[in-house]
């Protein structure tokens, strides 16, 4: 079986770490913010599952794992979260919640 | 074997470009599905299958329908597709790229003094679930309750007055 660079994985991860958060700073649409921040959780993901493969140990797929668990419980909240914003304000332009005071 | 990691990271890093450019809400998020599955494939090629099958059932599947099902909820129009367009203007986008592609950057230098080859092997669900279940089962009890209470939490916040 052939070999991967170790960094050639590191480097991917960053990638899409700095896409999703571009996203995250530019987009103004709440929905595509949220997901913007999944593709980061997922960056982050990936690199713990090259530092898996580079060692030969299931503790970056664990970690994996519980980055999974965080994402899901992030995503509810977060959806909850959407939902009553646009019940409230009627739109999803995160700039009106500028407005909020207290 | 090899070639399928590039192939897949090329398709990632295309298809999640795509979905931060998109003025559609449901087509940037079928470009995170293929994203997510892309990342599913490389996975598989960096040995952790178990991580693979999680991420097509758990992200591209669970996730991603929960996304789609806030959007049939909100129930946006063309209106708002047409605002999206306004609000990518360059003048909103290009300071932000510029910062994260230096820092961008600085990781890749940082990374590049990595030299290191690794041969994929196999980590199969037996090891990972002897862990999970062994020395790690703090954890996943600590798991059970964060999700536990993202589940009140939705329920409460989603709620109707």
């Amino acid at each position: 079986m052939e070999s991967i660079p170790v960094e050639h994985g590191l480097i991917l991860a960053a990638i899409l770490f700095s896409i999703g958060l571009i996203g995250v700073l530019t987009r103004r649409n709440i929905v595509f913010v949220l997901m913007s921040l999944e593709i980061m959780l997922n960056a982050g993901g990936l690199a713990f599952i090259v530092g898996a493969a580079r060692w030969g140990h299931a503790e970056g797929q664990i970690m994996f794992l519980m980055i999974l668990t965080l994402a899901a419980a992030e995503v509810a909240v977060g959806l909850g979260l959407i939902i009553q914003m646009f019940r409230r304000y009627k739109t999803v332009d995160i700039n009106v919640l500028s407005e909020m005071k207290g | 074997m090899i070639a399928l990691f590039y192939i897949a990271g090329a398709i990632a890093v295309i298809a999640t470009v795509a979905v931060i450019l998109q003025t559609n809400i449901v087509h940037g998020l079928l470009y995170l599905i293929l994203s997510l599955l892309a990342v599913a494939v490389i996975f598989y090629v960096l040995g952790a299958p178990f991580a693979a099958v999680l991420e097509a059932i758990v992200y591209a599947g669970a996730i991603m329908v929960l996304f789609l099902f806030v959007i049939m909820m909100l129930n946006l129009g063309q209106h708002t597709r047409d605002q999206e367009r306004d609000w990518l203007s360059p003048r909103g986008w290009i300071a932000p790229s510029i910062m994260a592609a230096i820092l961008l950057g600085q990781l890749l230098t940082v990374l590049s003094s990595i030299d290191y080859d690794l041969v994929p092997e196999q980590v199969g669900v037996m090891e990972v679930s002897a862990l999970l279940f062994g020395p790690y089962v703090l954890a996943v009890e600590l798991a059970s309750i964060l999700l536990l209470a993202g589940l009140v939490a939705a329920y409460h916040l989603a709620k109707t007055k």
